[in-house]
Parts: structure tokens; C-alpha cells; sequence
């Protein structure tokens, strides 16, 4: 905020640093594991089919392609894709693509995910203390100027992500209803089931964890003991989950493409839903 | 124990260099021990601050092994010293001499800062009344020792010297523990945004990791200070919700 | 001699607790302000300070009042303290706390919102204003804070070397000369008017909860500016401190832990508290261990164990033990904490809840686990009761325009100081200091600064470059003679001892005038070292010829060869000057001031 008044030391080279631990293990594991769950994700995405189960009566949707706007499955809100809907005829049409930019938002803005990929996509840098691309010196522009200063629009992904909760967790409760041979219906609890319950209790934890929510429900009063009990309690619950938000992300990240390599497996018949209930 | 090789970088603004220097380090021993025995052994004239010796004051502050630390609260038996030791002075602050560095830039970035402005006392003698639950908040903040540990780690400062825009790590602290307590008037959140550059930190959280009065910097000042700045100056709806809010 | 020259009505020395609050009062009063310290601002002793600040507040126990606190801090003091000073702190300390939550500062609450207090020893009611156990970091903070927008021009790692005067010592102060430690370069202030706030003298002793800015600098100036020292003797030991490893040595332990059922035992396992017991504490000390184990676990029927009985007496035990080798290896004794488990399920986690701080101190710094094995501890030098002679009324010593406040200040503690009076102590004298330097330098105009007092402390303070490297060692003699006044005027003394010690200290003199350091003036420790040795030398005469003058034992004065007190002794003060040109130190007994009737009648009253 002031001028310094004397020189200050050269700035480093990439990856310059005295430190004499493994600093690049962290950064290369954030990497990687950012890497799969993209590539997968992408993958997936295009793929337009076996994203959906109903084998044996299951009633299993992927979270890749849930809600699904318009498409061929039986989960699909408003049948197939109209002809209104203008499409890129470069690019199959995929019901993924209409709702992945939401949660893929909320990640992308993400206060952890923003820190972990700067440092392992970016070098910005790889890890503390060690030094940066030589190029960037002066001239960073961190999130104080476009396009990062865009990353403040976070909590309108958060509003968007916790409507998602809502409606994994309806995919959560359906996958609880199965279908009879007779086409009546029934209560039954298979591995699916298991597998699409755990993912929107892990979101949950994340996404209820998520920093713009702890502002918005209480840490914006500097009094809180002023606000109502209910209130009091949330912040509390927030910020609990909150101190845990790194842990709910990779959790939530990893079951969410569990949760589809599972659907899509049993829709492929590589796997066999086993029927508990 | 066997002795352990120091390399320690001495010199000032003009030129540095490593020397090794050998001493015996007792059972028990901290880094500063190490350093004052090679002051009183060899080294009388290596500058290094230092105050209390308990992790209380927060003049200390070296890059031991490329890690910021204060020397005080580093024991021997916690580093490697098969191989030698290095002893650097802070990155982010002109060099003055040997360990000694030029920190004065902090001091003057908290005068620019607006300072505590109560409200109206809520007693007639003159008192006020706070609940622990909101001062606690503030309290975790007023830990800070000023080591400035967080500053020189800080990619912002460290390798971009941003230090005409940004006021980093301990500052944002300091301004959340303005900003959240109960009887603070003032509003800093403008200052922040401009002087301050609180939208230069990228979340890298390296301040929390060296914090050694383990506050949360990140996710309980800096972050909750962003979403303040947002409120203020990029939410549109919050916005449009305080146009038709009765002014306080 | 080239030096940088400035000129302010008043120049604070000492940026501690009580060296902002004058400078914060003498700046608002209109005057402009040098505030000039040895370290960084912000790093003075004062954050070291964990309890709390006392102040008669009546927030948790409304019986509390300035007269009660008034009669705690004199019986305290064993009723040698400044009876004007014991009154005006206790009835200024809860003004200076509101004040300082004015300015920023965020104390603990009661469960009504307002500043909680917790009890401390000594102390009749819960008294002590705190936040957690950091309280003197939230007091240096909140008033550096305040201050650095109070347009006071701070000096920072500058070190004051010598008062200029007008006609040599015992005259009007004139002004400062020093240097920064950065360069080396000379440096005068001019002012009006001085507050000396530089703290205590720890560091005369080898193992000291103190840092390494408390060598007595500004008893030192004052002493060799002419004005009297008070009460030298009095130099308080704390008994529990760590003295392994050599990097924690004399960081205190808190007296929590022996509230908690922690106990003391030699080498051999004995638990020697029970060996001796004072006679007039037998009623209320526990008879075996059984009781004490009762009374920590909060059965009021049972009395305390004695590892709890009074501070001095304990230190005296341990150091029994230890000088009649039945110490520690590392010359202290054994606190043990982890035996309870012996007594209780899930002792382990019961020591992390009630003692988290603790736990994670030994854990962090001594690799030592209390829950599993004993700590190691011995008696550290914590506190100066003595120091510069004041004016109750104003702060200001015996010279002209040399004001002083804080630990270097004589006169409110007595021969004992009650915790938590520390950092009330720093505001309320700090702020009287600085309003009446401010007083003192409006109505006196500035005087002419003597080039050749400049020129001669410039040449006193290069003196150890002409020697370089073939001089004495500051770093050996300063070790020496901490090792003497450690052995020889700690906490148990005898004339013997001291005389020994004032033999060391006059050969160590001799040395000192010798010493001599390699480099150049920029940033150079030994330097800085050098110097303060001086200081150091000065105040270790002061106490050891003070203490032999006080042939009794009272407050933090323990003598073997005199172990009551006397009522001779309790009625005079004793004082060090200079005499022969500062040749000689001197100390003489000086009748105490009868006190005023109606405070008489307020410790009667108390006392009931």
C-alpha cells in the first residue's frame, strides 16, 4: 500500500527455493487428480448414453446428466431436445451439457478449488515459498482484475449448487423406489441406491461448507449473538463444515464420478447392481 | 550430538554470500541457540533480532531451510542436519544486514489504515457491552505477534512486489479485526478493495501454513473480508437490497 | 563527532506498556513526542505478560473497590510501597482499562457483555482484566495501534546511551544521545522533558524470564544522570520456570499446574515441600499427601498441599534442594503433573483441558510430554520491585525533567509486587509520567545541549573498536556476571555471598573497561552488547549493595543470616546514588513518609 524505500530482492526463477522437502508432491497430486476427474468428466459428458439404469427395476440416474432437461431417458423433465434448442452440429447433443457448467461453476469458484489449481495448474505459485514462471513478475493481476476478478461471482454458483442438492437428493430418494415386472412399485435398496444416497450427503458437506454461504448467513454481522437462535446454530453448522471444505471437496469430487462410473457400468451390464433389498 | 553445519547468508543490499559456520548443538537446542552460540563462538557481528525467546514477540523470523519460521520455536532435533542447515533472511523486505531485514514497510501500511472508531459508549459510565461470542472472532485475530512471517511468504509480495498495491497477509488480519468488532464504526472495506488489493491474494493459504499462532488467516479473515468487498462493491443484489434498506 | 540531531518537548525511552502511555498522554497535552526503543515496536516485554491487569472494577465480585485493591497492594508490599502511588493506582487502573477498550482492546466478557475478571494471589476479589493468557500482547497492540495515529515520532531500534544535562549530573536533563542499531550512526535528541520507560534488569541474572532488552538501561542513565535508585533489593523470583532445554531457560510455568495436583520432588523421588512448612501456614497446609490430593480435586474440608504455599517460600525449597544436591539433572527439581493419573481415568486429556498452553510449550520447545513424564523447573528472576526514585505525585526523579515509569519505576510494589499490578502499573504511571513531562517541558524552556557531553559519550561508546578483537569478550563478561549475581544475590542471600558478588562485580568492571569487539558500527551485536553491559553492571552493584543494607527478610528478600523481619528495617527504604562524580555508589537509608491518616484507616479497616 506504501512504496518501500530500499531495493528489494530479485525475484526468483520457477521453482527456485531453498526448501528441501518434496514441496512438488502436493501440487502434482492436485494436479493429477483435478486432471482425471476433468477428463473422465468430459468424457462422460459426451458420451450421451448409459447414464441411466433400470435394470432389474433400478432407477438409477447418473449426476452427470441429472437434472435431465431434455433427453431419451425416462428421467428426462421435458421429453427429448426440441428442434428450438439451437445445437453446435460439431458437438453431439449431450444432456450433461446443459447442467455441467452449473456445479463445474461452483468448483471452478470455489474459494479451495481457486487456491489448489492456481498452484497446480498454474504455478502461481507451485507451492510456498518456491519461486514462479519468470514472465509473470510484475505483471500478476492475481483476482484483483479480469478475468479473475470474475471468480466474486461465487455465490451465485452457491445458490445454483445448493438447488442441485435438492435435486440429487430427489435422485437419491427414486432410486429407493423400484419398479415391479408388473410395472407396479416398490421399496427396495440396492447398491445404486447406497452409492446415489452417499453422493448428495457429500455435496451436502461441501457445498454447505462453501465460504459465501458462511458470509451470507452470519459472518457478514459482526454481532451474531444478536441474530436469531436459528440463525446462531447455522453459522455454527456452516462454519464447522466450513473448516473441512478442502476434505468435503475432494470427497464430494470423488464420489460424484464414482457415482457415475457406477450407473454407467451397471447401464453398460459390465457389473451387476446386487439387490440388497 | 554430533556438531551441525550452519549455512547462514550474510552481507547487506550490496552483495551476499553463504558462509558455513560449525557449532555444537546441545540436547534441547533451538535454531536461535545455534545462532547465538556462532555469535558468541565466531560470528560476533552476524546481525539477528530476537527478543523473547518464547514465541511471544515475533522478531525471529528467518527462512530456515526455505521455510519461514521464527528461529526461536525451531527446534534442532526437528530439521535435518545430515546435510547443513541454511539460515536466510525474510524475502519479501529490503535487506539491511545479514538476517536483519527492513520490515519497516509493514508499519507504515498499518498507519494507512483507518483506524478503530467506536460507537457511542452504551452505558452512562462510559462502558460497553459485548458478548464473548462476537469478541471471539476478533480475539483469534489479535493473536498476531506481527512476525510477519505471513507477509514474506505471500507469493503476492514475495515474488511479484506488489507492495505499492497490496497490503498482505497481516494487514487483512489486522483490517478484519477492525472490521468485525462489535464497536467499530468505520469502514474500511473501500480502502481494501483500492489500496489494499485484497483481490490480489489468490487463496494459496501459504500465510495460514507459517502462521505460528495458528490463526486461520485465510478462511477466517481474508476470505470473509472478500465476501465483504463483494457485498459492497460486486453483488448486484445486495446491492439493489440496500437501496431500499433504511440508511443506519 | 558527526551526529544526526532532533528536537521534541518530550522524548520517551521505552516503548513498552508504559512508554506508549506517555507518549500517547504528553502528545494529546500538545507536545511533540520522540518515543525511542530498542527493539521493533510492538516486540517490548510487555507481550510477555500472560494474567491479566488488576484494576478494582467490581465486574465479578461487587465488594471490590480502590480501597481494597489500595490495602492488597500495600500488605503485598509488606508496607514499604509509595502509599500516594498505591492509592492513585488503585483508584486510576479501572479508568485505564475502560480507556483501553476505547481504544480497541478486546477483553474477555462476562456473560453480561461486560470485562471479565479472575482471581490472581494476593488479590482479595477477582480483580484481573484479561484476554486468555495474553493479555500484555493485547495491551502493547492496542496501544501502538492507537498511538502510531497520535502523531508521536517513533525511534525504532535506537538505543539511548547517555542523558545530556545541563551542569553534569544531578542537573536539568537536556536531552539523549544514542544510535541506531541498524548503522551505527550517532544520533541527539533534544527535548524538555524525559520519561524513562525501559523496564527491569532480569538480565543481570543467568536464568530470567526476561528478554534480552532488560539490562537495566534506564536505571543505569538515570543512576549515572544523578537521581536516586529505591529499593534495589527487591527483585522478585518466580519458582517455577523451565530450565531445560538451555533455549527455554527461565520461561515461567505457570502456578496452574500446581493448582491442578502438580508436585514437586527431588532426584530421589521425595516430596520435599512437606519437609518444611511455616509455622504460622501449619494450620492451613495439608498434613499428607492424601489431603493435598483432596484439596486440588475441590474439597473444601481439606487444606492445601505445599507446593501452594507463598512464591518466595517455595523458590527458597527448590533451591534448597538443588544446592544440596538432590536436584534435577539440569539443576532444577521435578514437577510432576503426569502422577495423577495414578489418581484419575483419562488423566491424559484432563492435563491437555486444564492446561493446553502448558502442554504445548514443553511439547513444542522441551519435546517433554507432562502427561507422561515430570517437567524440570527452578526459580527464574521475573521482576524488579526497585528502580528509579519517583515522585508519587508525578513521576518525576530526583533530577530535573527525568520522569520514569513502568517496571524502572520504584515505589508502588514495595517489597513485593502482587501479580496483575504489573500491567495496571504500565498505564496509570505511564500516563501520569507522560501528562506531567508534557506539564514540566511547557513550562520550562529548551535548554542548550553541551557538545562536549556528546563528544565524550560518542568516545565512550566507540571505546570498544579501538580494542577490536584483543579486547575482553562482552559476550563472557556479561555471562560471568550473570553466572555471580545467578550464584551469589539470587534468591536465598547471605552476606558472604554478596560480598563475593561485589568483588566479582568490581573485577568485572575492570574487564568491562577492556572490552572490546571486532566489525564495524552496522548492526553488530557484540557492539550493542558492550554497551549494555555497562547498564548491566551498574544495576547488579545496586542490588547486591542494597540487599546487603537490608539485614532482614522481607517480600522477595530472603537472607539466610537474617531470616525475620525486623521492625528496624521495616521503616526505612533504601537508596543508591553516586557520589565522588559517580565514582563510588553509595546507598543510604531513607525514613519511609508517614502515611496519610485516612489510608492508615483504610488498611486497618481492610484488614478486619
Amino acid at each position: 500500500m506504501t512504496q518501500s524505500s530500499l531495493p528489494l530482492p530479485q525475484i526468483r526463477a520457477l521453482g527456485e527455493t531453498r526448501r528441501q522437502d518434496a514441496w512438488w508432491v502436493q501440487p502434482l497430486l492436485v494436479f493429477l487428480g483435478f486432471s482425471a476427474f476433468i477428463v473422465y468428466s468430459t468424457w462422460a459428458a459426451f458420451q450421451a448414453n448409459h447414464y441411466w439404469f433400470a435394470g432389474g427395476g433400478a432407477n438409477y440416474l447418473s449426476p452427470f446428466y441429472s437434472p435431465e432437461i431434455f433427453g431419451t431417458s425416462p428421467h428426462a423433465l421435458f421429453g427429448p431436445k426440441p428442434d428450438w434448442l439451437p445445437w453446435p452440429s460439431f458437438i453431439p447433443f449431450s444432456p450433461a451439457f446443459l447442467i455441467l457448467w452449473a456445479p463445474g461453476g461452483f468448483r471452478f469458484t470455489c474459494y479451495y478449488y481457486r487456491g489448489a489449481y492456481y498452484k497446480a495448474f498454474w504455478g502461481d505459485p507451485f507451492n510456498c515459498a518456491v519461486g514462479e514462471p519468470g514472465f509473470r513478475g510484475k505483471n500478476y493481476r492475481g483476482e484483483h482484475k479480469f478475468p479473475l476478478i470474475l471468480q466474486n461471482v461465487h455465490r451465485y454458483f452457491f445458490y445454483i449448487a445448493a438447488l442441485f442438492i435438492v435435486l440429487l437428493s430427489y435422485d437419491a430418494v427414486i432410486s429407493y423406489i423400484w419398479t415391479t415386472p408388473d410395472g407396479g412399485k416398490t421399496f427396495g435398496i440396492g447398491v445404486g441406491t447406497l452409492v446415489l444416497t452417499v453422493n448428495p450427503i457429500l455435496l451436502g458437506a461441501y457445498t454447505f461448507g462453501c465460504h459465501s454461504l458462511r458470509h451470507l448467513i452470519g459472518g457478514k454481522h459482526d454481532c451474531i449473538s444478536s441474530c436469531s437462535a436459528a440463525r446462531q446454530s447455522a453459522y455454527g453448522c456452516v462454519s464447522a463444515l466450513n473448516r473441512r471444505h478442502m476434505l468435503w471437496a475432494w470427497l464430494s469430487l470423488f464420489w460424484v464420478g464414482f457415482t457415475d462410473v457406477y450407473v454407467r457400468l451397471c447401464s453398460m451390464g459390465v457389473i451387476t447392481d446386487l439387490r440388497i433389498i | 550430538m554430533p556438531p551441525v553445519t550452519f549455512r547462514i547468508s550474510r552481507g547487506d543490499k550490496t552483495s551476499t554470500e553463504f558462509r558455513e559456520y560449525t557449532t555444537e548443538a546441545g540436547e534441547g537446542m533451538v535454531v536461535l541457540d545455534c545462532v547465538h552460540q556462532i555469535q558468541s563462538e565466531s560470528a560476533p557481528d552476524l546481525a539477528c533480532r530476537w527478543n523473547c525467546k518464547a514465541g511471544k514477540c515475533g522478531s525471529c523470523s528467518a527462512e530456515i531451510n526455505g521455510q519461514p519460521r521464527l528461529m526461536c520455536m525451531t527446534r534442532m532435533d526437528m530439521i535435518d542436519t545430515s546435510q547443513p542447515v541454511t539460515i536466510e533472511p525474510l524475502k519479501s523486505f529490503p535487506l539491511i544486514r545479514d538476517l536483519v531485514t527492513d520490515v519497516s514497510w509493514n508499519y507504515r501500511v498499518k498507519k494507512s489504515i483507518k483506524p478503530f472508531k467506536p460507537r457511542k459508549p452504551d452505558a452512562p459510565d462510559g462502558t460497553w457491552r459485548m458478548q464473548q461470542k462476537d469478541v471471539d472472532r476478533v480475539q483469534e485475530f489479535r493473536k498476531c505477534i506481527e512476525c510477519f512471517l505471513c507477509q514474506d511468504v505471500c507469493h503476492v509480495l514475495r515474488d511479484h512486489h506488489k507492495h505499492p498495491e497490496f497490503a498482505g497477509p497481516r494487514h487483512f488480519v489486522y483490517t478484519a479485526a477492525l472490521e468485525m468488532h462489535p464497536l467499530d464504526t468505520e469502514d474500511r472495506l473501500g480502502q481494501m478493495k483500492h489500496e489494499g488489493g485484497i483481490g490480489y491474494c489468490n487463496i494459496t493459504k501459504c500465510c495460514t501454513k507459517v502462521c505460528p499462532e495458528h490463526i486461520t488467516i485465510t478462511d477466517n479473515a481474508i476470505i470473509p473480508l472478500k465476501e465483504r468487498v463483494v457485498d459492497e462493491f460486486y453483488d448486484p443484489l445486495t446491492r439493489l437490497f440496500r437501496m431500499f434498506k433504511p440508511k443506519k | 563527532m558527526q551526529y544526526q540531531t532532533y528536537e521534541h518537548d518530550v522524548i520517551v525511552i521505552g516503548a513498552g506498556g508504559a512508554g506508549l502511555r506517555a507518549a500517547i498522554e504528553a502528545s494529546a497535552a500538545g507536545c511533540s513526542v520522540a518515543l525511542i526503543c530498542k527493539s521493533l515496536l510492538g516486540k517490548a516485554h510487555t507481550v510477555m505478560a500472560e494474567g491479566g491487569m488488576a484494576a478494582a472494577m467490581a465486574n465479578v465480585d461487587d465488594r471490590d473497590g480502590w480501597k481494597v485493591h489500595f490495602a492488597d497492594t500495600m500488605r503485598g508490599g509488606q508496607y514499604l510501597n509509595n502509599w500516594r502511588m498505591a492509592e492513585l493506582h488503585a483508584q486510576q487502573a479501572p479508568d485505564r482499562v475502560k480507556e483501553l477498550e476505547a481504544w480497541g482492546a478486546v477483553f474477555d466478557r462476562t456473560k453480561d457483555g461486560r470485562i471479565l475478571q479472575r482471581n490472581f494471589g494476593g488479590h482479595r476479589y477477582p480483580r484481573l482484566a484479561h484476554v486468555g493468557d495474553r493479555t500484555g500482547l493485547e495491551m502493547i497492540r492496542t496501544l501502538q495501534d492507537h498511538g502510531i495515529h497520535q502523531g508521536i515520532e517513533v525511534f525504532m531500534e535506537m538505543t539511548a546511551h547517555t542523558l545530556l544535562q545541563e551542569s553534569g549530573p544531578g542537573s536539568r536533563v537536556t536531552g539523549v544521545f544514542g544510535y541506531d542499531r541498524e548503522l551505527g550512526r550517532f544520533r541527539v535528541w533534544k527535548g524538555k522533558a524525559i520519561v524513562l520507560a525501559t523496564g527491569g534488569i532480569g538480565r543481570a541474572f543467568a536464568v530470567t524470564s526476561n528478554s534480552w532488552e532488560y539490562t537495566g538501561d534506564g536505571q543505569a542513565l538515570a543512576y549515572r544522570a544523578g537521581a536516586d535508585l529505591l529499593d534495589m533489593e527487591f527483585v522478585q523470583f518466580h519458582p517455577t520456570g523451565m530450565v531445560w532445554p538451555p533455549s527455554v531457560k527461565g520461561i515461567l510455568v505457570t502456578e496452574g499446574v500446581r493448582g491442578e495436583g502438580g508436585v514437586l520432588r527431588n532426584k530421589d523421588g521425595h516430596r520435599f515441600m512437606f519437609d518444611d512448612i511455616p509455622d504460622n501456614y501449619k494450620n492451613q497446609t495439608a498434613k499428607d499427601e492424601e489431603e493435598g490430593w483432596r484439596y486440588v480435586t475441590g474439597d473444601k474440608n481439606a487444606n492445601r498441599p505445599p507446593e501452594l504455599l507463598t512464591r518466595d517460600h517455595v523458590a527458597r525449597c527448590i533451591n534448597r534442594e538443588v544446592k544440596a544436591g538432590r536436584g534435577s539433572p539440569h539443576g532444577g527439581v521435578f514437577l510432576d503433573i503426569a502422577w495423577i493419573k495414578e489418581k484419575i481415568p483419562n488423566a491424559e486429556a484432563h492435563i491437555k483441558k486444564k492446561l493446553p498452553s502448558m502442554y504445548h510449550q514443553f511439547m513444542q520447545l522441551a519435546n517433554v510430554d507432562i502427561t507422561k513424564v515430570p517437567m524440570e523447573v527452578g526459580p527464574t528472576t521475573h521482576y524488579a520491585m526497585g528502580g528509579v526514585r519517583v515522585d508519587g505525585e508525578t513521576q518525576m526523579s530526583t533530577v530535573p525533567g527525568l520522569f520514569a515509569a513502568g517496571e524502572v519505576a520504584a515505589g508502588l510494589h514495595g517489597a513485593n509486587r502482587l501479580g496483575g499490578n504489573s500491567l495496571s502499573d504500565l498505564v496509570v504511571f505511564g500516563k501520569i509520567a507522560g501528562e506531567h513531562a508534557a506539564k514540566y517541558a511547557k513550562a520550562n524552556p529548551a535548554s542548550r545541549v553541551s557538545d562536549e557531553q556528546v563528544d565524550e559519550a560518542a568516545r565512550r561508546a566507540l571505546a570498544p573498536f579501538e580494542k577490536g578483537a584483543r579486547g575482553e569478550n562482552p559476550y563472557l563478561i556479561q555471562h560471568d556476571l550473570q553466572e555471580t549475581m545467578q550464584a551469589n544475590v539470587g534468591i536465598v542471600r547471605t552476606e558472604n555471598e554478596m560480598a563475593r558478588a561485589l568483588e566479582d562485580i568490581q573485577k568485572l568492571k575492570a574487564r568491562a573497561a577492556n572490552v572490546g569487539v571486532p566489525g564495524n558500527r552496522e548492526y553488530n551485536p557484540g557492539w550493542h552488547t558492550a554497551i549494555d553491559l555497562a547498564n548491566l553492571l551498574c544495576v547488579a552493584e545496586a542490588v547486591t549493595r542494597s540487599a546487603l543494607d537490608r539485614p532482614e527478610s522481607r517480600g522477595a528478600q530472603f537472607r539466610e543470616d537474617y531470616p525475620n523481619k525486623s521492625e528496624e528495617c521495616s521503616k526505612f527504604n533504601i537508596i543508591t546514588r553516586p557520589v565522588n562524580g559517580g565514582a563510588e555508589m553509595r546507598v543510604v537509608r531513607q525514613p519511609l513518609t508517614p502515611i496519610r491518616d485516612d489510608l492508615k484507616k483504610i488498611i486497618e479497616e481492610q484488614a478486619k
